[in-house]
């Protein structure tokens, strides 16, 4: 990137190009208004009703893996918002299989902006703004339930940041795989919906092991199971060290650059298919 | 006569089988699936054993019967074709495009054609997708099985399933006629049969009133009429009744496909093709 001298420099280009290309396609989407808040609301339909299968469940009981209905309403908050934003910052990062096959990763590679840039602004959804905006409802109804101060709001927002970060990368890695089979993007979703989906409830309704794994293996505990504790003044059931309740940038951190190693590999080994 | 119902018959058994075969071609994206539909298998068993270990008796189940519905759930909800996808989402597209129109020349029945082919798609994903993910949760969570009239009556269940399914999909498809894009009506589809199929959680578990609308609705016959039947909690008559009902919004969802389909062909011609 002969523009991009420091790093500092690179990173404004590669903000500004994404803005560049995500606002072409809000424009483009905006072209068809009734399509647009038809998928927008249909969107906030499907995860709100996701919402109220866990209140229909708690029509049967009074507390689920001890937690109340508010707690796991704000343990669903944190990773809500955390997933869906992430999930419109990728953008086609999903489909690189198809990106492949169809030949289009080869016009992004003569391009002067950073690939995965350009994969991430590709076909930018702005009507998932309706899926983070009712996670956030969500937590907002959760939210009462936390004693605020200073300290716990420091950590709410730590936490979604890291979060976000978190979801960001396993979208990425795991769609990485599609450089070798083009055609097994749905392998992702067991990592990436699959990751939020396990993150709406209580880890104390899973054993031992799952937990174990999602704090060491894939660390989605830290995108809302820890900080939770913290902000519910509770401790954690499993034993964890109470600093992992802070330790959520630090996950975010290592599991970045762990992506962009693996990132880096997948592009290598790419070969075009018109080879 | 007889030899005319023949040749329609081996001709529609020939659509169902290359639409087989092609969806068997992609191998990488099927065990893709697989993986997919057994890790959220898992994920949900879990959370209704939590559940079911509360209240033991929630909807009227036992813990090892809502886990063996998480299963079939997981098993039915590619073989439904439960978020769209098989031959109706072709047919959005061939409307969009116009080449509907040799569709309607064709001397086949429209509807027939796309039926036999989404028979075979779900033939095809119920032997893969929903088998395969069903051995992983019996491996796991040891499932209940099903007696003899049971398991006839599932398969019969999930044939009829695929059939009630196809219905609605065409019908939301056939939308593209008067809307040109089929999309938002699709968006709005999946929020339906998500909630409704019983996939989120058995329609019995929710309150009185919304209970027994959900139970009466087409979407119902997803997922939920075929898990009951597997669990043994529809027997004998009851049995009968409950693939009766399916039954009976199969043809009538079938027939409104016909009559949408014959006022869409007059407007096709008007418009001038």
């Amino acid at each position: 990137m002969a523009e991009a001298d420091t790093p500092a420099a690179y990173l404004a280009h590669a903000v500004r190009s994404y803005w560049l290309i995500a606002a072409l396609w809000i424009r483009a989407a905006m072209a068809y208004p009734v399509s647009f808040w038809t998928m927008t609301v249909g969107g906030v339909l499907i995860t709100f009703l996701d919402f109220v299968a866990i209140w229909l469940m708690f029509s049967h009981i009074d507390t689920y893996g001890g937690f109340t209905l508010r707690e796991v309403a704000l343990l669903y908050g944190v990773t809500s918002i955390a997933f869906r934003v992430a999930d419109m910052l990728v953008g086609s990062v999903e489909k690189i299989g198809q990106k492949v096959r169809s030949g289009d990763l080869d016009a992004m590679m003569t391009k002067p902006v950073p690939v995965l840039v350009q994969l991430c602004a590709d076909r930018f959804e702005l009507r998932r703004l309706g899926q983070i905006a009712q996670g956030i409802a969500v937590f907002a109804w959760a939210a009462p339930i936390v004693d605020w101060n200073p300290q716990r709001l420091l950590v709410l927002v730590m936490t979604l940041v890291s979060g976000v970060l978190i979801y960001f990368c396993v979208f990425i890695t795991f769609s990485t795989i599609q450089f070798w089979t083009t055609d097994a993007s749905e392998f992702a979703n067991a990592f990436t919906y699959g990751g939020n989906t396990i993150m709406q409830y209580p880890m104390t309704i899973f054993p031992r092991e799952v937990v174990r794994s999602l704090t060491y293996l894939l660390p989605l505990a830290f995108v809302n199971w820890y900080p939770c504790l913290f902000l519910l003044g509770l401790t954690d059931p499993y034993g964890a060290p109470d600093w992992f309740r802070f330790a959520s940038p630090l996950a975010a951190l290592a599991l970045v650059g762990l992506t962009a190693l693996v990132w880096r590999q997948g592009l290598r080994r790419y070969r075009s298919t018109g080879s | 006569m007889s030899g005319a119902l023949h040749s329609q018959l081996s001709l529609y058994a020939a659509i169902a089988t290359s639409s087989f075969r092609r969806y068997s071609t992609y191998t990488a994206a099927t065990l893709a699936g697989i993986f997919t539909n057994s890790v959220f298998g898992i994920i949900l068993s879990f959370a209704y054993l939590a559940l079911w270990e509360q209240n033991p008796t929630a909807g009227g189940y036992e813990a090892d019967q809502a886990v063996t519905f998480v299963w079939i759930g997981q098993a039915l909800l590619m073989t439904v074709a439960l978020w769209s996808g098989g031959s109706t989402d072709e047919l959005a597209e061939r409307i969009r495009t116009g080449d509907i129109a040799v569709d309607l020349y064709r001397p086949v029945s429209v509807l027939g054609w796309y039926l036999a082919a989404d028979l075979g798609r779900g033939l095809y994903h119920f032997t893969t997708r929903g088998v395969a993910p069903a051995i992983v949760g019996a491996l796991l969570f040891g499932l209940v099985s099903p007696s003899p009239a049971g398991a006839a009556g599932f398969l019969v269940s999930v044939v009829l399933a695929v059939v009630v399914s196809f219905a609605v999909r065409f019908l939301f498809a056939a939308s593209a006629f008067w809307l040109l894009d089929a999309t938002g009506p699709r968006v709005l589809l999946s929020v339906l049969t998500t909630f409704f199929s019983g996939l989120t959680l058995p329609l019995t578990l929710f309150p009185d009133g919304l209970r027994q609308v959900a139970l009466a609705l087409p979407f119902a016959s997803y997922i939920q009429t075929p898990a009951d039947i597997w669990l043994g909690r529809h027997t004998g008559l009851d049995m009968l009744a409950a693939i009766g009902l399916q039954v009976v919004w199969a043809v009538v969802l079938l027939g409104v496909c016909a009559l949408v389909l014959r006022a869409a062909t007059r407007k096709v011609v008007v418009q001038g093709g």
